[in-house]
C-alpha cells in the first residue's frame, strides 16, 4: 500500500521547558508559563504570539490530579491566545506526543500555518499513594486492575517475559538506570541529575549524620542489587528502575514548512510520523515487544523515507527501565533479544554508536506523563541544533527520532526530525 | 444461563459462582475470555456461554511489592507482597490473575514461566461490597 503522507510539510521551530521536579504551589497553568517564555527565547528570529493560530495541549489528568477538567481554554488565556481554537488531547503518557501529532496534521491539512503544542501535568498535589492510583485508571480498570496490577507490575510482567525468552537479567535493567542517570547529569532540567554513584555518597553521608551505621557498596550495580538501598516495586522493577512522579510543561512551536525561515535558518523538518494503539497486555500474543510501537516506527520510517541506521539521536520513553530495552528492538536499532547484549555492551550511552536517552530519559529528566513526549522533542531539538550544551551527542545531527508510549503500550506515537542545513 | 448478556458484569456475575466462562461466537467460532459482546473478526454477536478447564500456564509475572489501595485494603503490603501474572488457559485466551501457593521471597528461583496452575477464587469485603476474583494456585 502506498504510503499516506501530509499533503504539506511542518517545521519546528521553538521548543522550550520547565525543569521537570515536583513544584509546589505552581499549578499547571503557572508551569505552561514558563515553557512558553522558554519557547519564545528558542524561536531564533523572534515572532509575535499574535500569529498563533491554534493551540494543543496533552494532559494526561489535570482532572484528577487538580481537580480541573478541560485545561485548553484555561492554558489558552494563561498565555492571551484566546480566542483561537485551544483543543486538549488525551492519550495517558503519550498525550502530548499525539498533541504534536494533531498539531502536525493542523498544519498539515492547511486549516493553520503557526500552531503552540503544549505538554503539562502537575501531579506532586496529591499524595503518592493518590497519584499511583490516577495513574492506574490508565491500566485495565476492569481486568488488570482487579488482578492487583500497578504500572510497574504491567512492565514487570514484559521484564519477566523477557528475561525467560532471551536470558537478559536484572542487571540488565539496572545498566539502562546507570547508563541514564549518567546521562541526566549533564541536564540542568533533570528532576534527578545525579549519578547513581553520587547517590550512594549521599546515602552514606546521611547515614553518618544520623549516628547510624554506614552502608558500604563496591560499584553502582553493587548499590542497585542492594534490596534496602534499592527496594523491589515490582519485581523485577526495582526502585531505580522506575520513573519518578514530576510536575513540568513543554511548549514547542510548529509552522507551514514554506515560512519557516522567518522564524529560524535552523528548523527541524518533521519528516516522519506514526500512530499504533494494541490491546492490554493480557490479550496480546507477545509480551517481549510493544506492537503499537512496532506499528508507529514503521509508519515514521516510511513517510520519513529513512531507516533505522540513520538516526543519530533518539529519545525513548523509558517509563520502566525494560521500556527502554524494548523500545530500541521495536525501532530496530537491534534485533528482537539482542538489545540487553548492546546495553551491556555500552552501545547506548551517549558517546556510544547509538545513543539513547542523551537527557537522562524519563528515568532521571522526570515524567510529568503530559508532558513528556514534548519534553523528548525538546531534547531532539537541542542535539540537532548543536545546543545541548555538556551533553551534546558528538556528529552531525542531521535526523532524529522521538518514541512515546501511552499506558503499558496500548499506545505508540514516534516522530522523526531533519536538519537541513 | 442464555439470558445473561456476554460482558465484564456477567463475567464477574458467574465469577462469583465460582465458574469461570468466556464466549464462543457461532459464526467465526472464535473463543472470548474474558467474554466480548461482539466478535471482532465476524462482527456477529451471536455468542454462547462456555466454560472453561480452570488449566493454564504463567506465561508472565510479577511479585508486587507496592500495592494499589485495593490491594492494601484486602491485606497486602511491602512485608506482604503478592505474585500477579498473565495465564495462558488451555482453551487458548489468556487472563491477569493473582497467582497463589507461590514462594514470593525469591521470585527469580522460586517462580517460573511455564508453571502449571489451576483457577480457583478468592472472596474480599463484606455484605454488598463482597466480590469474587479469579486467581490461580500452582498444580502440585
Amino acid at each position: 500500500m502506498a504510503v499516506k503522507k501530509l499533503k504539506r510539510g511542518v517545521a519546528l521551530v521553538g521548543a522550550g521547558m520547565t525543569p521537570f521536579g515536583t513544584f509546589p504551589g505552581l499549578n499547571t497553568r503557572d508551569l505552561f508559563v514558563q515553557a512558553f517564555q522558554e519557547m519564545r527565547a528558542s524561536v531564533d528570529k523572534g515572532f509575535d504570539p499574535k500569529d498563533i493560530e491554534a493551540l494543543v495541549i496533552g494532559n494526561y489528568s489535570s482532572t484528577m490530579f487538580e481537580g480541573q477538567n478541560f485545561m485548553a481554554p484555561y492554558v489558552a488565556d494563561a498565555v492571551g491566545l484566546t480566542p483561537i481554537p485551544a483543543s486538549r488531547v488525551e492519550c495517558a503518557c503519550a498525550s502530548s506526543g499525539l498533541a504534536l501529532r494533531q498539531a502536525i496534521m493542523t498544519i498539515g491539512s492547511g486549516l493553520a500555518d503557526v500552531v503552540l503544542v503544549g505538554g503539562l501535568e502537575k501531579e506532586s498535589d496529591l499524595p503518592i499513594a493518590r497519584v499511583t492510583d490516577v495513574l492506574a485508571t490508565a491500566s485495565d480498570s476492569i481486568y488488570e486492575n482487579p488482578a492487583g496490577f500497578t504500572f510497574p507490575g504491567l512492565y514487570a510482567l514484559l521484564a519477566t517475559a523477557y528475561m525467560h525468552r532471551y536470558g537478559a537479567t536484572p542487571e540488565t535493567f539496572m545498566r539502562i538506570a546507570i547508563k541514564n542517570h549518567e546521562n541526566g547529569v549533564l541536564n540542568p532540567k533533570a528532576q534527578f541529575g545525579a549519578r547513581i554513584a553520587d547517590i550512594m555518597v549521599s546515602k552514606q553521608k546521611a547515614a553518618a549524620k544520623r549516628g547510624k551505621p554506614v552502608p558500604q557498596w563496591d560499584s553502582e550495580l553493587d548499590f542497585l542489587k542492594d534490596d534496602q538501598a534499592n527496594p523491589a516495586i515490582a519485581w523485577p522493577m526495582r526502585l531505580f528502575d522506575c520513573s519518578p512522579v514530576s510536575d513540568g510543561a513543554v511548549s514547542l512551536l510548529l509552522v507551514a514548512e514554506e515560512i519557516a525561515s522567518s522564524f529560524t535558518d535552523k528548523p527541524l523538518h518533521i519528516i516522519g510520523y506514526g500512530q499504533g494503539s494494541d490491546v492490554p497486555t493480557y490479550e496480546r500474543e507477545s509480551l517481549t515487544t510493544i506492537k503499537a510501537a512496532r506499528i508507529a516506527a514503521e509508519q515514521a520510517y516510511a513517510t520519513a523515507g529513512v531507516t533505522p541506521k540513520d538516526i543519530k539521536v533518539c529519545e525513548v520513553h523509558d517509563c520502566f527501565t525494560i521500556a527502554e530495552l524494548i523500545a530500541i528492538e521495536d525501532l530496530g536499532f537491534f534485533k528482537p533479544g539482542e538489545g540487553y547484549k548492546a546495553i551491556e555492551e555500552g552501545l547506548t550511552s551517549r558517546l556510544g554508536p547509538r545513543p539513547i536517552n542523551s537527557s537522562g530519559g524519563l528515568k532521571s529528566k522526570g515524567h510529568p506523563v503530559g508532558a513528556t513526549g514534548a519534553g523528548q522533542v525538546v531534547e531532539v531539538f537541542k542535539q540537532m541544533r548543536g545546543e545541548a550544551g555538556p551533553r551534546q551527542v558528538p556528529g552531525d545531527l542531521n535526523l532524529g527520532l522521538t518514541h512515546n508510549l501511552g499506558g503499558s503500550g496500548m499506545a505508540a506515537i514516534v516522530h522523526i526530525f531533519e536538519r537541513r542545513q | 444461563m442464555s439470558e445473561l448478556p456476554f460482558n465484564s458484569t456477567s463475567y464477574y456475575h458467574l465469577l462469583s459462582e465460582h465458574k469461570l466462562m468466556g464466549c464462543r461466537n457461532k459464526t467465526s467460532g472464535k473463543f472470548y475470555l474474558p467474554p466480548r459482546p461482539m466478535c471482532t473478526t465476524s462482527y456477529s454477536s451471536d455468542m454462547e456461554w462456555e466454560q472453561v478447564s480452570g488449566k493454564g500456564e504463567i506465561i508472565a509475572f510479577t511479585v508486587i511489592t507496592v500495592a494499589p489501595t485495593h490491594m492494601i485494603e484486602a491485606g497486602y503490603s511491602r512485608e506482604n507482597p503478592y505474585c500477579a501474572a498473565i495465564v495462558r488457559l488451555q482453551e487458548g485466551p489468556a487472563i491477569s490473575a493473582q497467582i497463589l501457593g507461590v514462594d514470593l521471597s525469591m521470585p527469580e528461583e522460586a517462580i517460573k514461566i511455564g508453571t502449571p496452575v489451576q483457577a480457583t477464587f478468592i472472596e474480599r469485603g463484606e455484605g454488598p461490597a463482597k466480590r469474587t476474583y479469579l486467581a490461580f494456585e500452582v498444580v502440585q
